[in-house]
């Protein structure tokens, strides 16, 4: 029996990813424990609704849902909505999709389970997100005159730019250890050529906050299943004890 | 008809009314039939709770489908959108929604585990036909419903993979382009093939599977339960009639299938509450992204429990077909060293060319499709092509022991390439697991027959707990 349950516990501890890799660079780990942090989720709400939500919308998260990461329905109503906006609402955008794909080359896509479905075999959604946001750097010959690390020439402009700063990345040709006759282009280091508002480490912290906000919005209820879940198998623990033992008893007249 | 039979008014008012019941309906009848009386061989193993968990998965997909469809929207515009109304603002409507995704994938989990277990003992050998025969139909039909159902989150996964699954249809020969029409009710996967596919995922085949289950349990108890030993316990009777190693399913079985039940859905609690993705297997991330026709993801893989077939479909090359065509000349050249009668000489060589001829005419894609449905088709004639003299694998020789965990490693290996992106090396091993999965089938005849086999006993083997 305890055999049983180690078995199936090692089974479970088994989270693969049926995702391929799509190549590009590795992704950097998301500080998991911003999930568990109000005040960083709140500043990554705060970050979104400035930052992001000008062009991205969130059509399936309510503004009053930001309740539950400790704001008051005042707080949101004060600070994030637009005065024509009520609390109820879906966090929509008045951007038109047709003209933001002729300024952008694609229109941008909503945000609200873009932490879900950003995961792979790189890492989960998060981490992918996290490594993105940091990995922006002006490339001139992309006619918004940024590029990424992990997107290659994505279409959005790199946003928080001001909180960053602008930054070059260094590429060196290298051999390709597969074929010797061919030569790859291998990301270096990035040079900070004009400083931004934050320090690089705080520009990390605030990412970290940001992508906590998009983890969360993409399961608001994500902890509180979980914490259901802890009391769901203690009761089928116990379910299961008593259970066994009233199967043995019944058994024990079979001979 | 049975008679009618008066009761004592001064019986108990419940034994009244059952009375009152049985003389209008089978009610005690049919309970002693299917539970109170209906005898089990007590030496069942592990292998033998999967029947009882497919049934309340079964369950469990009917009646949280009852509450999503409350709240679904099968509308191009808006399916994707209610699927999230659903996860987010309706009420339990994530768990409702986890534990029907989750419910589809454990669906395939346990009645795999329970088709293999059926393998394993031979439950399918005479006179258990029709039960296996009953249950290979509801194993397609799961697959359809799986199918149908997987199209209706409205996410790019969703509406790719029905794109490639259809567009299959279309290399049928000559009626392939209008059959894959005909199913998508489009010239591509839009509105009008996610009305269809609802209504085929609610209606249709549900209504086909209840009928079938019941018909599986109907046709189960008629003959009786095999067990591990492959020994028959209606041959030993007691001085009542009842088989001597028989015991009465309830309340034998039902307290030991409450005790597998609780541990099952430990499992399937914790993926539920913990890792209701689980890493991508049974919500691929894709899908989290709505359906865009025009945006085609660079990597589309079935969900898990339709792999190991999309690998052998993927595996079907021109390489391939020139081996097929290879191993049916082989084939025919051992019918005419063999065989006896000119008769069947002729026929062997007349059938492999015409084989041949169509093998290389058609389109090696059609040829895919054909060892894809053929895979599972090849399941309803096990019965016929087992000749094995004893049932269960404990009576046959070691060996075959040894082709059945290679035929399961194959399988489990056919499902993890038909995830992955194909490869070179990933579609040479496809290859060889293909061939090997019908050669498992197709050979059986003659392999089943062959080594030393060991002496059944008369009674079960049962040890007391």
């Amino acid at each position: 029996m305890k055999k049983l349950i180690v078995c199936l516990l090692a089974a479970l501890s088994f989270v693969g990813s049926a995702l391929a890799s799509e190549g590009g660079m590795a992704w950097d780990k998301f500080p998991a424990e911003k999930l568990n942090d109000v005040a960083a989720l709140q500043n990554g709400a705060k970050l979104f609704v400035n930052y992001c939500l000008n062009c991205h919308s969130a059509s399936f998260m309510r503004y009053n849902r930001l309740r539950e990461i400790g704001l008051t329905e005042d707080q949101i109503k004060k600070n994030l909505l637009f005065a024509s906006e009520k609390v109820g609402e879906t966090m929509k955008v008045s951007l038109d999709p047709k003209q933001a794909k002729d300024w952008f080359g694609a229109t941008p896509p909503d945000l609200t389970l873009i932490a879900r479905s950003r995961a792979g075999a790189g890492g989960t959604g998060a981490d992918y997100l996290y490594t993105y946001l940091r990995t922006f750097y002006r490339d001139e010959t992309r006619p918004t005159g940024w590029n990424n690390l992990v997107f290659p020439n994505v279409g959005m402009p790199h946003v928080l730019w001001d909180l960053q700063g602008q930054r070059v990345a260094k590429f060196e040709e290298e051999q390709d250890p597969h074929d010797h006759a061919k030569k790859i282009h291998v990301f270096k280091e990035f040079q900070q050529v004009q400083p931004g508002k934050l320090q690089p480490l705080e520009y990390d912290n605030a990412v970290a906050d940001l992508v906590a906000y998009l983890q969360w919005m993409g399961e608001p209820q994500q902890e509180h299943r979980v914490r259901l879940g802890v009391w769901v198998l203690i009761f089928l623990g116990v379910f299961t004890v008593i259970a066994w033992r009233l199967n043995a008893a019944y058994w024990k007249d079979v001979k | 008809m049975a008679e009618y039979k008066e009761i004592s008014p001064s019986a108990p008012a419940a034994a009244r009314l059952l009375n009152w019941i049985d003389n209008r309906f089978p009610l005690s009848k049919l309970y002693n039939e299917h539970v109170g009386e209906y005898y089990a061989p007590k030496n069942f193993n592990f292998w033998y709770i999967f029947g009882s968990l497919a049934l309340l998965v079964l369950v469990i997909q009917i009646v949280t489908g009852i509450f999503l469809v409350m709240n679904y929207k099968p509308d191009a515009g808006l399916a994707f959108a209610s699927v999230e109304y659903i996860m987010r603002d309706v009420p339990w409507g994530w768990l409702i929604r986890y534990m029907h995704s989750t419910g589809a994938s454990a669906f395939f989990v346990v009645v795999y585990l329970h088709m293999f277990r059926g393998l394993l003992y031979g439950s399918y050998r005479k006179p258990r036909e029709l039960v296996w025969i009953f249950g290979c139909a509801i194993f397609l039909c799961l697959m359809a419903e799986a199918f149908f159902g997987y199209l209706l989150p409205w996410g790019q996964m969703s509406y790719w993979g029905a794109q490639v699954i259809v567009n299959l249809f279309a290399a049928v020969p000559f009626i392939g382009p209008d059959l894959a029409l005909l199913i998508r009710g489009d010239y591509v996967v839009s509105d009008a093939t996610l009305n269809r596919f609802f209504s085929f995922h609610v209606i249709a085949i549900p209504l086909v599977l209840i009928g079938l289950v019941v018909a599986h349990i109907i046709a189960l108890h008629e003959v009786g339960s095999n067990n591990p030993d492959g020994v028959e316990i209606k041959a030993k009777k007691d001085a009542n009639g009842r088989p001597i190693d028989g015991i009465p399913f309830h309340p034998y079985y039902t307290v030991h299938d409450i005790f597998g039940v609780s541990v099952f859905l430990m499992v399937f609690s914790a993926i539920i509450f913990f890792a209701p993705e689980l890493g991508g297997y049974f919500l691929e991330y894709n899908n989290f992204i709505p359906a865009d026709p025009l945006k085609t993801p660079p990597h589309i893989a079935p969900v898990w429990y339709f792999t190991p077939f999309y690998s052998m479909l993927r595996a079907t090359t021109t390489v391939m077909v020139n081996v097929f065509s290879v191993l049916v000349a082989l084939a025919a050249l051992g019918a005419l060293v063999k065989a006896r009668s000119g008769a069947v000489k002729l026929g062997a060589v007349i059938g492999a060319a015409v084989l041949i001829y169509l093998l290389k005419t058609f389109d090696p894609k059609f040829w895919g499709v054909v060892v894809m449905g053929g895979a599972v088709v090849i399941l309803f004639f096990l019965p016929w092509l087992d000749k094995s003299p004893v049932k269960s694998i404990r009576y046959r020789p070691n060996w075959h022991m040894w082709v059945y965990l290679v035929f399961v490693a194959f399988f489990l290996v056919l499902g993890y390439l038909g995830i992955q992106p194909p490869s070179d090396t990933g579609t040479l091993i496809a290859q060889v697991g293909t061939v090997f999965y019908l050669g498992f089938f197709l050979l059986m005849p003659w392999w089943s027959q062959l080594g030393t086999f060991k002496p059944v006993p008369d009674r079960v083997t049962y040890h007391a707990h």
